[in-house]
């Protein structure tokens, strides 16, 4: 495995690799990180010089990332995921562990500059958990044993490209397979399959009705045909808001544009949310391959077309063997000029790598990201089907959706629409983790019942299930009937499962702080309002909320509701909305019977004055 | 052009004649039509961020800022359902700067104070974050004091479209969100603002304040000291002569 840190490239190198292009700056600000560890204040004055941009611009889009870092940083830099399931694996205390072992405080560097322990938001390694990112590299299953072998490695100053590749070693745990885990496609497959339909004018059915109806002959069907078999497919956005597919593409082709973008969002940064790592690590030809048909129906000949993978930071050990898998298609004429023999279908495809924002899942956040921005939604509309990256029209996709329409492309929409329900054609990839016996990935035909999931997965006891992540919706026992569809319980592949010994309270608080924590700060609502619920929650956890503090908390939900700017705000109060509707008693237990409570405590701010003068006897108590 | 045939949608249940390209609040604005906004500027692209003017379109909820104008639209904005989510707004404002208007140079000027008076704001609401925002007192001639920020990001689009620099730009994310300078030393003093700066005008708290001009115009006698923001705002919008006055 690659983990070449030892480079120390400098910002003239750097730039000129990424040919001095200011859209760029992501991947400028995070190569130039990965060899000096961190962005010094000259290294960003240089940087915004070289490329033109004011020094507040580079420093404003490095700042709002994670995982870029403006101030000296360990040079072990050890963050601990903080998911509730990390936390349920028990993650806090192998975090303190670590922290005591090598005698250094959460969210501080150590005295000698060696290292700093953190926490960051769901790093995807819930089935097999506790995660942690050293350097950006990833290491599942953390236990004690695993942490003394990190912190010798640590103390020897071993580089971690000599660490052992065991630890590194990520399982993909694929459980049930169905048609999309189960496909046999080889690659290049998909896309000779749609070449084929658009050159057969002999199609069962005529182009359109209008043309055989007034004896206009049916022309050569061109690569609409497949864009054809994606909407009869009814194949619908695997990201979780459900969108047609078919459509999203056919108003892409139809808009206008120099160049046509195709953009497969791999930001998985839902917490709970791992199947696009396995999908990525399994059957990076099969995203492939359906970015190239979705290239090949946007173009067709007519346009430009180019393609991005945006991959999550958290994934960034899935880098090399993306670039790689893409390597070999160039190298058999599946990516490139003349793709497939075909002169005219050029597409390629680059990766993008983020840098510690789950906002990015947005799609025109993404998008900005991609033009080396700020990851802030954009006011829509215009949406990015006529005006995305660079102003141009762009399909944005999940992986999931993309390897699904690749299916579409070989085995057509009528075979594909068959599996599912009726308003859910296909199949859906479920990450399950929690209390089970067996997390991973589950691949079921949509319209399969919550009850039948946990008893596949091995789950007892169960209290409730939060479906699709914090954004998504928690149930309780009594709905464990409905099922996994867009007309019920829609998802994006989030399973998260909690038995009966676990406080729901702490879920939602974990969900809570996750929302604050990711806030872009854009808009009022959200930036003030997932702050002030993260302040309720804790004042709550404190054991000083009162029914005042519950009326603030359906305030805020209603304000971030009705006004917030993109899907983040709307959904952040989904959490406490749900847990205050299915289970009450989490919250009521935990209030204090007053009206009122003040979240001052005058003992508590007493505390730092005991600290100093080294007391703790009665009098220097109120 | 002939004004039965212009399009318009309805506020409030009065029709709006629009220009196409318009948002709902520029049409608003320029027909005499006041709904209370606040990072929204006549001169600039709207940027859509504090929701101050958040209206109802078809039901569906949208800021009218950067909704674009549309025949036949039904728009709510002067009902007690928006308004209060407009006071709350305003309250989340304060709550989360540090806002002593008592001792603050902008009084009576600021466009949050003049807000909170206009829809009635009469207590805190929520409990104050108490950021620790430290102030720029490096520049002979501009004060920054960021404990007054509102994230409206005026500032950073007036030096940049209007005076070419690039003085300002938010960093941050969430409630960390910031308004930063263009210097390394990270100082005000450091970076090319002049004090004609459109940049320094544009603020409409009390961040960017001009030094030794302070009080010229006594409390009392100043921009919303003599008429509500909702009148000034139309005052102020770029209109035709035949809406004035009407």
């Amino acid at each position: 495995m690659m983990r070449h840190q030892d480079l120390h490239p400098s910002v003239d190198e750097v730039v000129a690799l990424h040919g001095g292009d200011a859209t760029r700056l992501v991947q400028i600000l995070r190569d130039l990180q990965e060899g000096q560890g961190w962005l010094a204040p000259p290294v960003v004055t240089e940087l915004a010089r070289k490329l033109g941009l004011s020094r507040a611009r580079v420093e404003g889009v490095a700042a709002f990332y994670s995982f870029l870092h403006l101030e000296p940083v360990g040079q072990y830099r050890v963050l601990f995921s903080d998911n509730i399931t990390d936390r349920m694996q028990g993650s806090e205390a192998l975090l303190a562990y670590l922290s005591e072992k090598l005698w250094v405080e959460k969210g501080k560097v150590s005295e000698d500059g060696l290292l700093s322990i953190d926490t960051t938001s769901c790093t995807g390694l819930c089935d097999q958990g506790p995660g942690l990112l050293v350097n950006g590299w990833a290491i599942p299953r953390i236990d004690q044993e695993r942490l003394d072998q990190i912190a010798q490695l640590i103390l020897a100053r071993q580089p971690i490209a000599q660490w052992p590749d065991e630890l590194f070693r990520i399982e993909d745990n694929i459980r049930r397979q169905d048609t999309l885990l189960g496909h046999g496609l080889q690659p290049g497959e998909a896309i000779r399959a749609a070449i084929a339909r658009a050159e057969s004018n002999q199609g069962d059915r005529p182009v359109s009705e209008r043309s055989w109806r007034e004896g206009i002959p049916a022309a050569t069907p061109g690569p609409a045909a497949t864009l054809e078999e994606i909407k009869r497919s009814n194949l619908r956005g695997r990201g979780g808001a459900g969108f047609g597919t078919g459509l999203k593409w056919e108003a892409c082709r139809n808009a206008p544009g120099e160049t046509h973008y195709v953009v497969c969002n791999a930001d998985e940064g839902e917490p709970g949310t791992f199947k696009d790592r396995v999908l990525l690590t399994r059957h990076a030809d099969l995203v492939f391959e359906g970015m190239t048909v979705c290239a090949y129906i946007l173009g067709g000949g007519r346009t430009t077309t180019h393609g991005f993978l945006y991959l999550r930071g958290e994934y960034r050990y899935l880098l090399e063997p993306l670039n790689e898998c893409l390597a070999r298609r160039r190298r058999d004429g599946l990516l490139g000029a003349d793709i497939c023999g075909r002169t005219g279908f050029d597409f390629d495809i680059e990766i993008h790598v983020g840098a510690g924002a789950y906002v990015c899942g947005e799609e025109s956040a993404l998008i900005e990201s991609l033009e080396g921005k700020r990851g802030i939604p954009r006011n829509r509309p215009p949406y990015p089907v006529t005006h995305g990256y660079l102003g141009q029209p762009t399909v944005v996709n999940n992986v999931e959706t993309f390897c699904a329409a690749a299916l579409v492309a070989k085995e057509g929409g009528d075979w594909y629409r068959a599996q599912g329900t009726a308003k859910s054609a296909g199949t859906k990839l479920l990450s399950v983790s929690g209390d089970c016996e067996r997390p991973g990935i589950y691949e079921y035909p949509f319209g399969v019942t919550v009850r039948q999931v946990l008893e596949d997965c091995g789950a007892r006891h169960t209290q409730a299930v939060q479906v699709s992540g914090p954004s998504g919706t928690l149930i309780d026992a009594s709905e464990f009937d409905r099922r996994i569809a867009f007309e019920d319980l829609p998802t994006a592949g989030a399973f998260m499962v909690f038995d009966e010994t676990r406080d729901m309270f702490d879920v939602v608080r974990n969900f809570v702080h996750f929302f604050a924590h990711e806030s872009c700060g854009f808009c009022t609502p959200c930036r003030v309002g997932t702050a002030m619920m993260r302040n309720v929650v804790d004042k709550i956890h404190a054991g000083r909320g009162a029914q005042h503090d519950v009326e603030e908390i359906c305030r805020l939900q209603k304000v971030m509701h009705l006004a917030a700017h993109c899907g983040l705000g709307h959904t952040a109060c989904n959490p406490m909305r749900d847990v205050m509707q299915r289970f009450r008693p989490a919250i009521q237990r935990r209030l204090k019977s007053l009206d009122f409570e003040p979240a001052f405590d005058l003992d508590g701010a007493l505390a730092v004055a005991r600290q100093m003068t080294g007391r703790d006897d009665a009098k220097a108590h109120l | 052009m002939n004004m039965d045939v212009r399009p318009s949608f309805l506020l409030d249940g009065e029709e709006i004649p629009f220009e196409p390209g318009q948002t709902v609040i520029q049409a608003a604005l320029t027909a005499g039509h006041y709904i209370p906004h606040l990072c929204y500027h006549p001169e600039f692209v709207p940027h859509g961020s504090c929701k101050l003017c958040t209206v109802k379109a078809n039901g569906r909820p949208a800021a009218a800022c950067t909704l674009p104008a549309q025949a036949g639209l039904e728009v709510e904005s002067e009902t007690e359902e928006l308004n209060d989510l407009r006071r709350t707004l305003v309250q989340m404002l304060f709550a989360e700067g540090n806002h002593f208007c008592p001792a603050c140079e902008k009084s009576g000027n600021c466009v949050l104070q003049a807000l909170g008076y206009d829809l009635g704001v009469m207590t805190a609401g929520f409990r104050h974050f108490f950021l620790d925002r430290p102030v720029d007192a490096s520049h002979p001639d501009i004060l920054l004091d960021f404990n007054r920020c509102v994230l409206c990001k005026l500032c950073v689009r007036a030096s940049e479209e209007v005076d070419g620099k690039g003085v300002f730009s938010l960093a941050g994310r969430g409630i960390s969100r910031r308004l930063i300078v263009s210097a390394e030393s990270g100082r005000l003093a450091d970076t090319d603002i002049a004090v004609t700066d459109k940049a320094v005008e544009v603020c409409p708290v009390g961040v960017i304040i001009r030094k030794h001009i302070g009080f010229q115009t006594p409390i009392g006698r100043r921009r919303y000291d003599v008429r509500p923001i909702s009148a000034q705002a139309l005052e102020d919008a770029p209109r035709k002569p035949e809406a004035r006055h009407g």
